[in-house]
């Protein structure tokens, strides 16, 4: 049936091209043979001299690894982007509201629009958080809106990432990448740039600093260290905006403030840009067997003293048993109808849809609630009958914990695999500043599943990243 | 900005473990030969042990249980994680600590510390017994070689180098201090004005581990003689491993140091207690107070400017 192959980005069914993707097509028309495999051997020795290998270490430590690049760019035409990240825009809005009532009076709740059950006994949700003022009122600062395409002008948010997304530096280092690789497919359109966003984040973390910082306030960015499989990512990001790198015991509280220990002693620090979990933040106030957080942080950032970015307790906002109320949130808060849909979403709980979940598994995607980097779920059309009936089981254990999606048939986009361009499904995180204004990086991060019909893109699952291309009218 | 102090020491260390897992292959190249050329009944074992304790870590060995063969100690002082000093302990922290100071120091730095570590990590022990060591040991060197010139080549002149540096010498200042105390007592004046055949041996060996005997002669245009050994590696400031050449090195960079940060520090002081004891005496004057004993007193004095750096600058 024609309905059940996926949309293709680049090629109409009929093989024509699609408007945005014209340049691109008769670019590689224009390649000789064997262009395509010497620019992917080219990519990998870049992706060495720009730093991304010294994730490559040795077995003991072997948790990173370099992510598979391809070389064909994901394009996205000015006016889908200008719907998606006016949507986007909304979402994040909405969500950053949803989090000063959670943690100020609860109105929603008291609406009845979301059980209260649902928030204050979710594991997300932070009772430490209740009443504290954070600087322009925003907790998350700092988003990765997951978001897939299954037609022309149908796209699905996925997973609003607010605790500490990573990847931007994937973006980043991609575009580097392809303006090296093809630097004439650049001077043949217009491609909005990304190469802001280390001066956005600056700019976003300054305009959110307490109120009595000085007047250029002192930025650090708070890393778990040199074992955490993200620190490729932080040391890059502390370097692109001329912030210090620091570990928790570079950090100490005095007197309600935060200070770093510097070679000429004590220096004052405004804002953090944390990329430790809340729960190893602050030894006193949250997991006291913490060696990675700083003693006394909470209390100094509840003094508003420290800005904390973002703010601990934003998981009540991305839970997964949370984002089906999103479209509610929006209209609560913002009094408007969701520009973006979400995936329809079972509830288990619930006696009828859990039932009609457990006849119907082989066709769904299941998700643990608190499972992230593509564990803990199960895409039901490609897993065996035995892990249906396991996944079944667990199910029927836990209802709660498991949300359930219909499989979604993700967009293709035309990927270089095996010396031959073969189309592959694809996601967009599309990375989000708030502070004195909502900044939108154009574009995102493309993952591709590199599996012939995976539909799972982690990285950790044998994804790979695509440089992401928004054309400028 | 400025920077923390952890920063500061880690890029102390950095370049300190960078100069010691050269300076161990080194040693261990003069412990190599020593006991290839021994003719006497358990000498090779003796020199290898000797070489070790200039090392300081005979104990360490000693608690492994086991007889001091060339493999044993070969095996001991590459590979062996037990050994705080090994050459896979000091890469492993030196790549450790560039690690963690990744935004710190350029990437031709992290490369060519990262892809050292890298290719180490590869070789088996097993591979590089016997002849294949030499070789080995002088990839060990090029390591080194090969760290200094990229950091040379690409780092800011800021307070970052000088830590660098500062790693740098106070290390290399304490391994040519331990090389000529190991064998201290073949560099004693005797009455007997010519060496024997022996005492040439060990002379050359002590040159070799400071990579001296050839430039030796451009200095002296003479044949090896304990007292000009002595002088070359201590008193001569164009030596660029000798006592007086790092001792001074050291001094200079901390008061940059402290011109940098505009304020003097305790270590400026140590610094130059430390160069005081080689700058302006001479051979006769040391040995009469005791060539042993001198050499104790600088490793200590070293070892204070070290100390008095990491208080200064706030590193913990």
């Amino acid at each position: 049936m024609a309905e059940n192959l996926p949309f293709d980005e680049m090629y109409n069914p009929d093989g024509s091209v699609r408007e945005p993707y014209r340049a691109l097509a008769q670019w590689l028309e224009e390649q000789p043979d064997k262009a395509l495999t010497l620019m992917q051997s080219d990519a990998e020795a870049i992706f060495r001299k720009l730093g991304i290998t010294f994730a490559v270490y040795g077995s003991e430590e072997g948790t990173e690894k370099v992510i598979p690049f391809d070389v064909i760019p994901r394009i996205i035409a000015a006016q889908e982007w200008r719907r998606l990240s006016k949507g986007i825009e909304q979402r994040v809005k909405a969500l950053n509201a949803f989090l000063y009532d959670i943690y100020h009076r609860q109105e929603i709740l008291k609406a009845g629009r979301i059980p209260e059950k649902l928030i204050l006994q979710n594991e997300a949700f932070c009772p430490e958080m209740m009443g504290l003022e954070p600087a322009r009122g925003i907790y998350a600062h700092i988003i990765g809106v997951d978001i897939v395409r299954v037609g022309p002008d149908e796209f699905y948010v996925l997973e609003d990432n607010l605790r500490t997304p990573s990847g931007v530096s994937y973006m980043l280092e991609d575009r580097e990448a392809m303006m090296i690789l093809a630097p004439d497919l650049f001077q043949r359109q217009k491609v909005a740039p990304v190469e802001n966003y280390p001066e956005n984040l600056r700019r976003t973390l300054e305009s959110v600093a307490p109120a009595n910082a000085s007047a250029s306030p002192n930025i650090v960015v708070l890393t778990p260290g040199i074992y955490n499989s993200a620190y490729f990512e932080h040391s890059f990001l502390a370097d692109q905006m001329g912030a210090t790198l620091c570990e928790g015991p570079d950090l100490f509280v005095d007197g309600g403030k935060v200070y770093m220990r510097t070679t000429t002693g004590p220096e004052r620090v405004d804002v953090i840009y944390r990329r430790i979990d809340d729960d190893y933040l602050d030894p006193l106030t949250f997991n006291p067997g913490s060696m990675l957080g700083v003693p006394g942080l909470f209390d100094a950032y509840r003094a508003g003293n420290v800005t904390l970015v973002n703010a601990p307790g934003t998981g009540i906002a991305d839970d997964k048993a949370v984002y089906t109320y999103v479209p509610e949130i929006i209209e609560f808060y913002l009094g408007e109808k969701a520009l973006l849909q979400n995936v329809p979403t079972y509830n288990c709980t619930d006696e009828e849809q859990r039932n009609w979940v457990l006849a119907n598994i082989g066709d769904l995607v299941v998700k643990e609630v608190h499972g992230s980097g593509g564990y803990g779920m199960m895409v039901g059309p490609t897993s065996t009958k035995a892990m249906h009936a396991e996944f079944r089981k667990k199910i029927e254990a836990r209802p709660d914990n498991y949300i359930v999606q219909p499989t979604l048939a993700l967009s293709t986009c035309p990927t270089y695999i095996n010396a031959g361009i073969t189309p592959r499904h694809v996601d967009l995180r599309p990375y989000v500043l708030i502070g004195d204004e909502v900044r939108i990086t154009p574009g995102g991060l493309t993952r591709v599943a590199l599996k012939k019909g995976s539909l799972v893109v982690n990285s950790s699952q044998g994804g790979g990243t695509k440089d992401t291309w928004v054309l400028e009218d | 900005m400025t920077m923390l102090g952890r920063t500061a020491q880690n890029l102390f260390w950095l370049s300190r473990y960078v100069e010691r897992a050269e300076n161990m292959a080194r040693l261990l190249e003069v412990g190599y030969r020593m006991s290839l050329t021994s003719r006497r009944e358990g000498g090779a074992s003796e020199h290898l042990v000797s070489m070790m304790q200039a090392a300081e870590v005979d104990e360490a060995f000693a608690s492994k249980d086991r007889v001091a063969d060339v493999d044993t100690v070969a095996n001991f002082m590459m590979f062996d994680p037990d050994n705080y000093s090994s050459v896979y302990s000091c890469l492993l922290a030196a790549r450790t600590n560039a690690r963690s100071v990744r935004t710190a120091i350029t990437s031709d730095m992290w490369e060519s510390i990262n892809s050292a570590w890298l290719e180490f990590s590869q070789i088996k022990p097993r591979d590089v017994r016997g002849a294949k060591l030499l070789g080995l040991l002088e990839w060990v060197k090029d390591i080194g070689h090969q760290f200094r010139g990229a950091l040379l080549g690409t780092i800011l002149r800021d307070d970052g180098f000088a830590f660098l540096q500062a790693g740098n010498f106070i290390e290399r200042a304490d391994n040519t201090a331990r090389i000529l105390d190991m064998k201290y007592y073949v560099l004693l004046p005797r009455a007997k004005m010519v060496g024997g055949d022996l005492d040439i041996q060990q002379w050359t060996l002590i040159l070799r581990a400071a990579s001296a005997h050839r430039s030796y002669r451009h200095v002296y245009h003479d044949r090896y003689k304990a007292h000009n050994i002595a002088d070359f590696l201590m008193l001569r400031p164009e030596m660029p491993r000798s006592l007086i050449f790092c001792a001074k090195y050291i001094e200079d960079n901390l008061a940059t140091l402290s011109q940098f940060y505009g304020q003097k520090q305790s270590c400026d002081e140590a610094a130059s207690q430390l160069r005081s004891m080689v700058d302006g005496t001479d051979m006769d004057t040391i040995f009469s107070y005791g060539l042993h004993e001198f050499l104790t007193e600088f490793i200590a004095r070293n070892n204070r400017v070290s100390d008095t750096l990491s208080e200064s600058y706030n590193f913990y």
